[in-house]
């Protein structure tokens, strides 16, 4: 893949068209996305029409800085008048009625938008397996999973159909991906991008990002998107760095890194390992300082994250109820499940009788007594026809860890361990500039492998929920192949707001691996 | 602290999601697989670590309280999955 860099000087020159591009990017999502299945929704016309207006501006002089970057945006962000559907059947035909602040700074800019990245449902998922509209595949080896939940994102930058990508990052969300499609994906710090026109997942952890196939288009696009927003309170009233500035005269020599001992431990993959341990000599003969440093609450991560996310995930996703937008059962449903209902347990109810049992007689009188009201039903309904298996699944999970008399040992707890494990790596960066260390534990797996076991696929994320547990950024980058024929990724972590670091030293590490676009 | 199925009806209802019988008797067992596994952070000691609730510690931050436009009732309808021209239009709720 070209940068934009070059992108752009040749059609400053006029040496490039803005309509073949997209026309070339549109083949190619012909050709291809049937198969992967990445894209949910192209805009054919739309993208064409804009070609031609910046065009128009960039031959003016007037062009902005992304002026006809072509991007895809995860289903879960919104674009004013285009769908929004989390990848659920809730939102299957919900349209945005405005913009995510990121995607007006992106048109402010210049940037074209092309289509829609599929996701795992509401974006709960390692694998992108959770899709209502069917999974996505890697496009190195389609047997294989992309990654989640931005396996939409990711496997349309790995197949060509566009420059750069928005994903969101909550627990590893971006950077999975990332590593498994063989692009570069930034979670930027907690409050550095602005969350508006995101639906939330879990609020303290959920984060907008980047992805595209260079450290520099990831630095640019981070540039427009990220500073302050009036409209999301948690977004941090900081200056934004000109982070492309940092990619001029990229060098290690002034850097510490360190390798926390607990990404290295038992379970990780041997190739993975020797790749991470070759790129950290390498980084060394360039200057750098490496050292071993320790985050021993590490281990701690995942058990943290399922408790905070569901939690939060179960409070967000309350709104879904059917009733000012989303989808919603029908009356005859709703008045069948009732009177399905009302049936068995007046057929219980008779059992209990006949068998004389007090207890059950009792309990299913109950029962038939404070049966839903209609409206309740429907609520109940248009929930359960609307969402799949796992975010049901985390629903009920986080509802039970609020639920009252287990709030202090579930959720409290787990707060509690969430500032621990902050402290670790605020600790170690006093010590080291940034770390290094590998994005997932296995170098990825088929569709349907883990499918039946949820917890399995849960700690495919043990290396990345840190990040989001402790706020600070982590940028996924391409390093080399593995024998299974899959990308093998590593993983940089900074202190919080000092992205430029991470992308300086991406930019380093992309030279040292040959991996630069 | 393991779930039953008791349990598993009682939080079905708070969260407003029907399950058939096979369904709970699955979200049971996963439940209790992935609370067990969660116990892990009782091997932790946090009686003196205050919960951390926000990464950075924020501040509330107030704005003035300004009516401003934002979406019009024509919009506001759109994505209703039942309206007439004013309202959004919900089953009867009063026997």
């Amino acid at each position: 893949m070209t940068s934009y860099g070059a992108v752009r000087a040749a059609l400053e020159r006029g040496d490039l068209h803005l309509r073949e591009r997209v026309e070339a990017f549109l083949q190619r999502i012909n050709a291809r996305n049937p198969e992967l299945n990445a894209l949910l929704e192209v805009w054919p016309d739309e993208a064409l029409r804009e070609a031609d207006r910046i065009q128009e501006r960039i031959r003016r002089g007037e062009a902005g800085p992304l002026a006809g970057m072509v991007l895809v945006i995860k289903d879960n962000i919104a674009v004013r008048n285009h769908r929004l559907t989390c990848a659920s059947r809730m939102l299957a035909s919900f349209e945005s009625l405005y913009d995510a602040t990121v995607i007006a700074r992106l048109r402010e800019a210049d940037a074209l938008l092309i289509g829609k990245a599929n996701l795992d449902e509401f974006a709960m998922g390692s694998s992108n397996e959770n899709s209502a509209f069917g999974p996505v595949r890697n496009p190195h080896r389609p047997e294989y999973v992309p990654g989640g939940s931005s396996g939409g994102s990711a496997a349309a930058l790995a197949a060509g159909f566009c420059d750069a990508a928005l994903g969101s990052d909550t627990g590893g969300s971006i950077r999975l991906p990332a590593a498994l499609c063989g692009v570069v994906g930034l979670k930027p710090t907690y409050g550095r991008v602005s969350r508006f026109g995101l639906v939330a997942f879990a609020s303290s952890l959920d984060c907008i990002g980047p992805m595209a196939s260079s450290i520099e288009d990831v630095a640019r696009v981070l540039e427009v998107i990220a500073g302050f927003d009036p409209q999301d309170s948690t977004s941090m009233p900081r200056p934004v760095p000109r982070y492309t500035d940092f990619l001029q005269k990229p060098e290690v020599r002034r850097w510490r890194i360190g390798l926390p001992r607990e990404y290295y431990a038992e379970g990780l993959d041997p190739e993975i390992r020797s790749a991470l341990e070759a790129l950290a000599g390498d980084l060394e003969r360039a200057g750098a300082r490496i050292q071993e440093v320790s985050l021993p609450h590490t281990e701690y991560g995942i058990a943290t994250y399922y408790i905070l996310a569901t939690a939060e995930a179960s409070s967000n996703l309350a709104r879904y109820d059917g009733i000012h937008y989303g989808h919603r059962a029908s009356m005859e449903a709703v008045m069948a499940s009732l009177q399905e209902e009302a049936r068995q347990v007046r057929a219980e109810l008779e059992r209990a009788r006949a068998r004389g049992d007090e207890e059950a007689i009792l309990r299913w009188t109950e029962r038939l007594e404070n049966q839903d009201s209609p409206l309740v039903r429907l609520y109940k309904l248009s929930r359960t026809e609307g969402f799949g298996t796992e975010v049901k699944r985390r629903i009920m999970l986080g509802t039970y860890v609020l639920s009252a008399g287990y709030y202090e040992a579930y959720y409290a707890k787990a707060q509690r361990v969430r500032r621990l494990i902050q402290s670790d790596f605020m600790r170690v960066f006093e010590e080291v500039d940034v770390l290094l260390t590998p994005p997932t534990p296995t170098p990825g797996f088929r569709l349907g492998e883990r499918l039946e076991d949820p917890l399995k696929m849960y700690l495919a994320d043990v290396y990345t929920v840190t990040a989001n547990l402790a706020g600070i950024p982590a940028l996924v980058l391409p390093i080399g192949w593995h024998s299974e024929g899959l990308p093998i990724g590593a993983q940089l972590m900074g202190r919080p707001f000092e992205e430029e670091r991470l992308l300086e030293i991406g930019r380093v590490v992309e030279t040292l691996c040959g991996t630069a676009a | 602290m393991a779930v039953t199925m008791r349990d598993v009806e009682y939080i079905a209802d708070l969260a407003r999601l029907l399950f058939t019988e096979e369904e709970k008797r699955r979200l049971e067992r996963e439940l209790n697989r992935i609370l067990e596994y969660v116990e892990k952070l009782n091997e932790l000691d946090t009686t003196s670590v205050e919960p951390l609730r926000h990464v950075w510690e924020l501040e509330n931050r107030m704005r003035p309280d300004q009516v401003r436009r934002w979406i019009s009732r024509e919009e506001a309808l759109r994505n209703a999955p039942a309206a007439d021209s004013d309202y959004f239009r919900v089953p009867k709720v009063i026997e």
